[in-house]
């Protein structure tokens, strides 16, 4: 903020609370109003730019990943794989004879990688104790706010395909 | 103010300790004394010295507060830490290099010598100055003191520290500021008197 300074080699912590009190500084009405203009601006600004890129909001396509064979893990087991790029990492479980879900490895919170617990049925994260439902990647407990992303996946003969990201 | 200063001759001190009593009085730390009153090789001698704070310049009491609670005035008077900002961390009572500061322990706060404000800020004497029967701690006018055989200085060096201050300190006439090596004088060898005494 040293634009809004008057002049002075001092550094801003020792001129804004001086020893002497003849010296101290106090926010003037002036700089105040300043600060209010700008921010309020700068907060306007920003919203318009987040209207325009709405606008021009494009939908991402999705590639085309076959990321397991049928019948490859257990029931039960779990499979750990990146999508849609490879900084992505995604779990798929195999919930039940026919069924896989699969969402972002990445909880919602804090990026930890959250894992398959067997035994609960749910995923958990194990940073913060944050807990996903299996069914649609809920949050169950813990201080995640949002549901994991959730990974489209299509069977097509005996491969399973990773289509899209939901959420 | 009010073209008076302050004059501290610790040589003239009788150790009558009437200052002590007379800081007692003031009413703003009534029953507490803030004079610094020391003996002079307690052992050799009787010789003692009173003195009060010498409202540095620069003060270092100030500088080292983390809780920005000691505030130097627009007339030169360092002031006791803030009642509400102090909190009690004894920083200023080991920087300062005269030992002034003195932490009030059921206070929680550094009370020190403020000159008398209430009183110096209206014309007045402070109280130690006006009880002292020998003029070590003299509060009069420069032309007053320029009578005396020492010479005012107020220039202290601490080692390197140079520090200049609003009272004056009661030096022999040739010289122009006190030094005092403080690690030197703790050093027992160059200490004359301990070193002869082993």
């Amino acid at each position: 903020m040293n634009w809004l300074r008057r002049g002075g080699n001092e550094p801003l912590w020792k001129e804004e609370f001086s020893v002497r009190t003849a010296d101290e500084r106090y926010v003037t009405r002036r700089q105040l109003t300043k600060f209010l203009v700008l921010t309020s601006l700068g907060m306007f600004v920003g919203n318009i730019w987040i209207l325009v890129r709405s606008i021009f909001y494009k939908a991402p396509i999705y590639p085309q990943q076959p990321v397991a064979q049928l019948g490859e893990i257990p029931v039960g087991g779990v499979k750990l794989f990146s999508y849609p790029t490879k900084e992505d990492h995604c779990i798929m479980i195999r919930t039940g004879e026919d069924e896989y879900v699969s969402y972002s490895q990445k909880c919602t919170h804090l990026s930890c990688a959250v894992y398959y617990s067997q035994g609960e049925n749910r995923l958990e994260c194990p940073c913060h104790n944050g807990f996903f439902s299996i069914k649609d990647g809920a949050v169950l407990q813990g201080p995640p706010s949002r549901p994991l992303p959730r990974i489209v996946l299509e069977t097509r003969g005996e491969q399973l395909i990773a289509i899209e990201v939901k959420g | 103010m009010f073209g008076y200063e302050f004059y501290v001759d610790p040589s003239r001190c009788i150790g009558c300790r009437s200052c002590l009593q007379a800081c007692e009085e003031c009413d703003t730390h009534r029953g507490k004394s803030m004079i610094n009153f020391d003996f002079i090789e307690r052992r050799e001698s009787i010789s003692s010295a009173a003195y009060v704070c010498w409202h540095c310049d620069e003060p270092t009491c100030a500088q080292v507060c983390p809780a920005d609670a000691i505030k130097k005035g627009e007339d030169g008077i360092v002031f006791s830490a803030l009642k509400p900002r102090c909190i009690a961390c004894n920083n200023c009572v080991i920087a300062c290099p005269f030992g002034i500061p003195k932490m009030m322990i059921p206070e929680q706060q550094m009370m020190k010598c403020d000159m008398c404000y209430d009183r110096t800020s209206v014309g007045k004497r402070p109280m130690c100055a006006t009880v002292c029967p020998s003029q070590a701690l003299a509060y009069v006018r420069p032309e007053e003191i320029a009578n005396r055989r020492e010479k005012p200085t107020n220039i202290f060096y601490f080692g390197n520290q140079k520090i200049t201050t609003k009272v004056f300190m009661m030096a022999p006439a040739e010289r122009e500021a006190i030094a005092l090596d403080v690690v030197d004088y703790m050093w027992e060898e160059n200490h004359e008197l301990v070193a002869t005494r082993g």
